[in-house]
């Protein structure tokens, strides 16, 4: 026996997979129906590189960064496949979709993992709101529950109705009373920025009621929470993004795209002044994304789908590490 | 530590929006009170640690307020409050080596051996001819605590009882 492998045994190391045979027979039936799904919606699977030079630059998302070897590899591992996915739609490739695993640091617990699968997709010449019939028409699919019902209702709306509060106008100070109003503990020690409060009551006070027994779609969000979603102007003017909820757990995340090149390049630079006034990591923005963008983006629709928390919702299970084979500490 | 008292994480929940402010609402046991809160930090902030430990230690007598506790191999004496022996003090005897958990070098709380021997000091003599023990009486012990024995068991005896649920285990010879 190798000294490696004696190390190994001595241990009692835990080398069997979490997932049991029937979880990992449900995961292969859920994307076997997600890709039958797309074949005959004439959607193309594609693949995109995992491994990039550029980074994105989202201060709520930390890419992994992999250290060069002697060759030419190196560079940052991607939080999703979104800039790839629009370099391809830009070039022509009509609607895509690609079912890939993406990286995200410093995201564990019950509903997270910091490496998962994604299913990412885009309808050129689509709007949103026609995108979210068909992500409760995919999701209806994967979960085999054809007549599931579906709702939309608007960010503020869910706001207005859950907790008497319009996101748009309250203040900060509205919003941190709020907080102790409706008793989530520790509100006094926090220190948080305007969106930061209305994510703490969101996902602390309003989650949990989304998407009992149906799919619930929260659209139309504040600007200052865009994202890569363009702004529609009005009063007020709202981001054109939507989110997907099930069982009280965020699934999705969908955009009408930002095409504009100069608004994306302004929202990377205001990400990236951000990441350097609070400390955290600098990282070089997807340059081939912005030449893509300045070539011209077809007007488009994208989402990215967690399909670990599919596979969860499909078959019960309340914590991430029964959907997968080998979970971190132990892959 | 938390407004300057000691807590231990009961639960500790990763909250997150996709593309939003991370979260971990924790659930957390004031080492004092015993009272659990729930608490919501940013992710990645960091609280003072609580200088706690558990430490054996044996239990020498009580005055009537403070109870006495020494480390058998330092000698060295402590005070424990009536709060912090709680519902240890239902089951410890002199010389009884408990876990006594320190903040900052006093004693927070006591727990007692899993098992002690105590001696029956009331108990109801029972029915004449009933060996059986299935269905148990109360029994006073030494210490106050009101156990449930089965019936052949007499004032007088000693008998070995789990601290964990308060139920007899077996009569026992000595302690």
């Amino acid at each position: 026996m190798s000294p490696v492998a004696r190390d190994t045994a001595a241990a009692g190391l835990p080398w069997r997979p979490c997932a049991t045979r029937a979880m990992l027979e449900a995961r292969a039936a859920m994307f076997a129906r997600i890709r039958a799904f797309f074949a005959a919606a004439g959607v193309l699977e594609v693949e995109t590189p995992l491994l990039s030079r550029a980074a994105v630059t989202d201060p709520a998302l930390t890419s992994l960064a992999v250290r060069p070897g002697t060759g030419v590899a190196g560079g940052y591992l991607h939080t999703s496949p979104e800039f790839a996915m629009k370099r391809l739609l830009a070039a022509g490739s009509g609607p895509i979709y690609q079912i890939c695993k993406v990286f995200r640091d410093d995201e564990r617990g019950r509903w997270h993992h910091p490496e998962f699968s994604l299913l990412e997709w885009y309808r050129p010449g689509w709007d949103y709101q026609r995108l979210i019939d068909e992500v409760a028409a995919l999701v209806r699919a994967a979960l085999d529950r054809p007549t599931l019902a579906v709702e939309r209702v608007s960010y503020r709306a869910l706001f207005r109705d859950g907790l008497g509060i319009d996101p748009w106008e309250t203040s900060v100070a509205q919003l941190r009373d709020c907080a102790r109003r409706v008793g989530i503990g520790g509100v006094e020690g926090l220190d948080l920025d305007r969106d930061g409060w209305l994510d703490l009551l969101l996902s602390h006070r309003l989650e949990s009621g989304l998407g009992r027994g149906r799919l619930s779609f929260v659209h139309d969000y504040p600007p200052s929470q865009a994202a890569l979603a363009r702004v529609r102007p009005g009063t007020p003017p709202v981001a054109e993004r939507f989110e997907l909820y099930v069982e009280g757990v965020e699934l999705a995340n969908g955009f009408q795209e930002l095409t504009d090149a100069a608004e994306q390049r302004a929202r990377f630079d205001a990400d990236l002044d951000w990441r350097r006034a609070n400390g955290q990591a600098e990282v070089p923005a997807d340059a081939h994304f912005l030449a893509a963008l300045e070539a011209g983006l077809p007007e488009s629709a994208g989402v990215a789908l967690g399909l670990d928390r599919l596979l969860m919702i499909a078959t019960g299970a309340s914590d991430i590490d029964a959907v997968l084979a080998f979970p971190v500490e132990r892959a | 530590m938390l407004d300057g008292d000691p807590y231990t994480i009961v639960e500790n929940e990763f909250v997150k929006p996709g593309k939003g402010q991370a979260f971990n609402r924790v659930r957390v046991r004031n080492l004092k009170t015993g009272r659990v809160v729930e608490k919501t930090f940013k992710s990645g902030e960091s609280v003072e640690a609580a200088d706690v430990h558990d430490t054996e230690m044996q239990y020498l007598y009580n005055d009537g307020i403070e109870w006495n506790f020494m480390d058998p191999d330092t000698f060295e004496q402590l005070i424990a409050s009536e709060q912090a022996v709680g519902e240890a003090a239902k089951w410890i005897k002199e010389q009884d080596l408990c876990k006594v958990t320190l903040w900052n070098g006093v004693p927070l709380s006591i727990e007692p051996p899993n098992f002690v021997v105590l001696e029956i000091t009331d108990t109801d003599p029972g029915l004449k001819g009933d060996t059986s023990g299935g269905g148990g009486k109360p029994a006073t012990l030494e210490t106050g605590a009101v156990v449930r024995v089965p019936l052949f068991v007499q004032t007088g005896e000693l008998i070995k009882v789990d601290t964990r649920n308060g139920e007899y285990v077996s009569r026992a010879k000595e302690a």
